[in-house]
């Protein structure tokens, strides 16, 4: 259970929100609305105020590396430290068996990084973050680069996490998206968060 | 071999050159002859003057009037790093860091040099302490003020980058290492060029300088072999601390990246 109470930062909130184990929340919302600031002070990635908790465990106990273990961000572009893609997985054998859920093979270990698509950098964002097996994915548009083949190998992806038990916090401006998920929806404007109607 | 003294009019003669240099720029339209005019006056008076304060200090010889120098010298060269930064923390931060770094650094292999190899008497004698620390200086200074700009510009540049680290849990120190690593780098590239090329390349000023008045180049050798050494551990020691202190301060103890605390970029 993911629970946020008065959460507020830099252009955002008081938010409080609520998120069981399996659930999704999709959010919408105009550009410059906070959509990603939100995502970001639940990680804890810029300063914030207010309760962030994790099966009942306050953020504010728990070491910030450790926390954003558990409660991972994806941001719509993310940023590689390395050469190759391979030098961004630890686990290489866990590293190919999520290439392989997300369509790509193992040889894209081996690929160079400034020669990836926008659409491959997105896919191999979210598996870079999916493989330490977090509590709740905080995605900031993760489809956004996609074609729909490659959009329906993730969704089908973020599915089978919300099965095992995986909260996910989405920002998507496309409705049907939300409605494949299963997702709650809301709408973030002018930093405040409201369920859609 | 004895020191030949210079004449007034030998200096004279000198800025001929000088004046050449501004004809050239006035005939070939580049417009640099009033800054060449201006920085050859500024250089003129600053030296004439800081050989009247050295004759000054030498004279006292006094623990006070050396710390007061010393420390007017090294607030300054705080302040010129600062200037040279086209970003910069809020506040008083990259001054003070600046400031700190060159202290530390200085003040370690300056006392240390003055005690236990060049030994005057009596230790602090500005003869000896103030050249020494003003040749320190001066290179740190310069190590300091890379390292400080590479470190606060890559940090902006590399933004994605780092937060992706933070994002997937790496800690402050992991996230910042290679750009902390490249920023020490940068700042000592200076000095290992100079030792490398040291002899080969260039006769160091400090050497031709000992020359020039006289002494034996075996023996000027050495001291500019101390003085390389000695430039070299604080050049290293002062950029270490100005890049480490300052990569602290661009994160906080939740391992955020707190671009937040530089100001806006400077044209």
């Amino acid at each position: 259970m993911l629970s946020i109470r008065n959460l507020s930062g830099n252009r955002i909130g008081p938010i409080d929100l609520k998120l069981a184990g399996g659930d999704v929340a999709a959010i919408s919302g105009p550009s410059g609305a906070g959509k990603s600031l939100f995502l970001r002070a639940i990680a804890d990635l810029d300063p914030n105020d207010g309760n962030v908790l994790l099966d009942g465990d306050d953020r504010a106990g728990i070491p910030a590396p450790e926390w954003r273990r558990r409660v991972s961000y994806v941001a719509a572009e993310t940023g590689w430290w390395a050469e190759r893609v391979g030098d961004h997985f630890q686990d290489k054998r866990a590293a190919i068996q999520m290439l392989e859920l997300i369509g790509l093979g193992e040889s894209a270990l081996d690929w160079s990084i400034p020669r990836l698509s926008t659409g491959e950098k997105q896919r191999l964002g979210l598996a870079r973050s999916m493989i330490g097996k977090p509590r709740v994915l905080l995605l900031d548009e993760p489809t956004s680069a996609l074609d729909t083949d490659n959009r329906n190998l993730i969704e089908h992806l973020l599915d089978e996490c919300r099965s095992a038990g995986t909260s996910i916090i989405i920002v998507t401006h496309d409705v049907e998206q939300a409605e494949r998920l299963k997702a709650r929806t809301y709408r973030l404007e002018a930093g405040k968060l409201q369920a859609a109607p | 071999m004895t020191f030949i003294a210079l004449g007034y009019a030998d200096l004279v003669i000198a800025s001929l050159l000088l004046l050449f240099s501004g004809a050239l720029s006035i005939f070939l339209k580049l417009g640099l002859e009033r800054q060449i005019g201006l920085a050859a006056l500024r250089m003129v008076i600053q030296l004439m003057l800081i050989g009247m304060v050295l004759k000054f200090l030498f004279q006292m010889v006094s623990p006070l009037w050396t710390g007061v120098a010393a420390a007017i010298m090294i607030g300054l060269a705080g302040r010129e790093i600062m200037a040279r930064q086209k970003r910069k923390f809020t506040g008083w931060w990259t001054y003070g860091l600046g400031t700190s770094s060159l202290m530390i650094a200085c003040t370690i292999v300056t006392v240390l040099a003055l005690t236990t190899q060049i030994r005057p008497d009596p230790w602090f004698d500005p003869r000896f302490a103030l050249p020494i620390l003003g040749m320190i200086l001066g290179n740190t200074m310069n190590g300091v003020s890379i390292g400080l700009e590479r470190l606060l510009s890559s940090a902006v540049d590399g933004r994605t980058v780092i937060e992706a680290r933070l994002a997937l849990g790496h800690d402050r120190t992991q996230a910042m290492k290679p750009l902390i690593r490249d920023s020490i780098r940068a700042g000592l590239i200076n000095i290992i060029n100079a030792m490398s090329a040291a002899g080969v390349i260039s006769l160091p000023g400090m050497m031709t300088g000992q020359i020039l008045a006289g002494v034996d180049p075996t023996e000027a050798v050495k001291y500019q072999i101390l003085i390389l050494f000695l430039i070299a551990g604080s050049t290293a020691l002062g950029t270490l601390s100005a890049v480490m202190f300052a990569a602290r301060r661009l994160t906080d103890s939740r391992h955020r990246l707190r671009l937040d605390r530089l100001g806006p970029i400077r044209p």
